[in-house]
């Protein structure tokens, strides 16, 4: 495919009566087809303008701008001749009606097909034009504006949501009967039972990572055994809780959030509001209960792997056996550390479900959306886990500490 | 000759599993055609439509379009290719990220070669064609009602100025009304643009109003292919069904087909 430009200089000008003075000729050949212009300086009309070949887009091809260029160069008294051209689309059309200047010129010879096409172009070009709204003035203060307006009205929507599982929660218990079972069944399953292999796996391998650190550190102070305190208060009151919490916004919020999300996109909750059913009890009010009960097990579950692989590690780096490893945690650690974990494990999962839900209802029925409000759903889960952990650190600074 | 022909099916057997969907389908469809492909529910017409887009690869036998095979020869040549013909699906498939000016304009950015005053000129051009107002450019699809949503579709299709269009159910969810409307202006811009037209409808009202030929899907075949009044010969109980029913001899009838 390659393009040719050849210019042939005709006789040179003679007198009145000649039809052709002089000839440019430019060709844009084509694999299939060509475009082509020829300019013909008529004597008594002024210059006309032959075109020629295909003038659709796929002939045009890149060579556009090449023949805007070369129909620009033509000045505007010209008359033009599209008598020959094979085949004329839109593009084609429109590349003319631009080089033209948005109007057709005084002179067009063209088919009754190709005129309509024509015609077709200047009606909608007649149509008026789209406007582009300027950025106001002060739009970045405008846009802080509107950030603090949308983080408050996120507040508000959360309260609200929150207060919806406590009305839910006072229902159930006055009619046990409504306590949606299958469905915290289901997801005590989805997102507690599933989770389990990829958190023993995480766990174990903290675990690990942890103790083989620390003993590199004790075996200098000569302090090996204390790695059970480490381990032990750590893993139990710190790590393991918001490990699992970040594990499970990462993987059950982000479900939830798409999966309501998806429910509002095929108004399948619209339909659930129709039937009577009320879809906070069914749709939310599980999540929020299955995470608050799974949540606690999860946390058990890590911390056991985590101290599993600490113990392991420490066996083989600081050569402390499991026995001693055994009757020393309970020393080390005071009970109340486990009730400390356990309970951050229920608010952890409790605000997981929550913020997961609170931005799956608020997806709008497209792509971009959905995409926004699952990762924005995860990043709120983490960050509000670690400052719920804040929070408890301050609470509970004097409980547990030997 | 490769011109006169625009698609062309030969031997085209297609296999999910177990079950044959299509077995040795032939089919020839010539350029300014409109054909209207029709078949009961589970006779493989969308599964036929997506072999023709080249969605699926056929089992056994093979898809030509103007003249050459959907499939092989390199990125460029089955882009180059796809480019040549339009597709209105039947949920429209906008891109819901993006308002109704870039799903019509998206194609052309993909060409690379068109700058954006010129995008701009033939997406107005577009919208024009199929009768929505500049003012409807910066709606979001979301924002769109169900018969917007098809002509955005359709201007998205007609993008390129293709000259094979390929609507899959297009009057599916709009009213009749609505319906009525978007058929006219099929037909008018077929006629006006060249376009040969593909369809697959079970609406009997698009297909007397849309189509020149009716291809008949049944038995995993081409069971009849000709006028409604060549097709209504055959003897097959779908077709007896399909075209003799008393509903359908009323509309055929007012449609002056029979």
């Amino acid at each position: 495919m390659g393009r040719h430009r050849h210019r042939t200089e005709g006789p040179q000008p003679k007198e009145a009566g000649a039809h052709i003075i002089d000839r440019i000729t430019v060709t844009v050949a084509h694999a299939m087809s060509d475009t082509r212009i020829e300019v013909v300086a008529g004597s008594e009309a002024g210059r006309r303008v032959m075109l020629s070949g295909r003038w659709t887009l796929m002939a045009i091809g890149p060579r556009i701008d090449d023949l805007m260029r070369q129909l620009t160069t033509i000045d505007g008294h010209a008359e033009w001749d599209c008598r020959a051209v094979d085949a004329l689309d839109s593009a084609g059309a429109m590349l003319l009606w631009r080089a033209w200047g948005r109007q057709l010129p005084a002179t067009l010879l063209a088919s009754q097909d190709h005129l309509r096409v024509f015609e077709r172009v200047a009606a909608a070009d007649r149509q008026e034009p789209l406007v582009h709204e300027s950025l106001p003035t002060f739009h970045w203060l405008l846009s802080v504006g509107e950030q603090a307006i949308a983080v408050g009205r996120h507040l508000v929507d959360f309260l609200m949501l929150s207060g919806q599982m406590m009305l839910n929660l006072a229902k159930v218990i006055h009619h046990p009967g409504e306590l949606p079972g299958q469905e915290i069944s289901a997801n005590l399953y989805k997102s507690g039972v599933r989770a389990m292999p990829v958190s023993a796996l995480v766990g174990f391998l903290i675990g690990v990572v942890l103790s083989y650190l620390s003993a590199l550190q004790l075996r200098q102070l000569g302090a090996d055994v204390f790695i059970v305190d480490i381990l032990g208060l750590g893993i139990i009151r710190e790590i393991g809780p918001v490990l699992i919490a970040v594990l499970v916004a990462g993987r059950s919020g982000s479900a939830m959030t798409a999966q309501l999300g998806v429910m509002r996109v095929t108004e399948e909750i619209d339909a659930l509001a129709t039937m009577g059913v009320p879809t906070s009890l069914r749709l939310i009010f599980p999540k929020v209960v299955a995470l608050a009960v799974a949540m606690p097990l999860l946390v058990l579950w890590i911390i056991v792997l985590a101290l599993a692989g600490g113990m392991v590690t420490a066996q083989i780096q600081l050569d402390i056996g499991y026995q001693v490893f055994f009757d020393q945690l309970p020393k080390a650690v005071p009970v109340a550390n486990l009730w400390i974990g356990l309970a951050k494990g229920v608010v952890f999962g409790i605000f997981v479900a929550l913020v997961a839900c609170h931005f799956g209802l608020r997806v709008q029925p497209n792509t971009e959306s959905l995409s926004a409000h699952t990762t924005a759903s995860v990043v709120t889960s983490i960050t509000v886990v670690i400052l719920l952990d804040a929070v408890f650190a301050i609470l509970t600074r004097s409980i547990g500490v030997p | 000759m490769a011109e006169t022909s625009v698609i062309q099916v030969r031997k085209l057997s297609t296999r999910f599993g177990k079950i044959w969907v299509h077995r040795d389908l032939d089919l020839d469809i010539s350029a300014g055609a409109m054909v209207a492909l029709v078949g009961g529910s589970g006779s493989g017409k969308t599964t036929l439509l997506r072999q023709l887009l080249g969605l699926l690869l056929p089992t056994q036998g093979e898809v030509r379009m103007f003249g050459e095979p959907l499939f092989g020869g390199g990125l460029d040549r089955e882009r180059a290719l796809r480019r040549r013909f339009g597709v209105l699906f039947q949920q429209g498939a906008l891109f819901s990220a993006f308002n109704v000016f870039d799903n019509v304009a998206f194609q052309m950015r993909e060409l690379k070669y068109l700058d954006e005053a010129m995008i701009h000129d033939l997406v107005m051009l577009k919208l024009d064609q199929v009768e929505l107002l500049p003012r409807h450019a910066k709606l979001m699809p979301a924002e769109l009602s169900g018969g917007m949503i098809k002509r955005v579709a359709l201007a998205r299709a007609l993008a390129l100025d293709p000259e094979l269009l390929l609507l899959d159910e297009p009057t599916a969810g709009l009213d009749p009304d609505r319906s009525d409307s978007f058929v006219r202006l099929i037909r008018s811009l077929g006629e006006e643009l060249g376009l040969t037209v593909v369809l697959v409808t079970h609406d009997l009202d698009t297909l007397a109003a849309l189509s020149t030929r009716v291809a008949v899907l049944a038995e995993q075949r081409i069971l009849a292919y000709g006028t409604v009044a060549e097709v209504i010969r055959t003897d097959h109980p779908f077709i007896q069904n399909f075209f003799l029913s008393e509903r359908s001899k009323r509309i055929l009838g007012s449609a002056g087909l029979r």
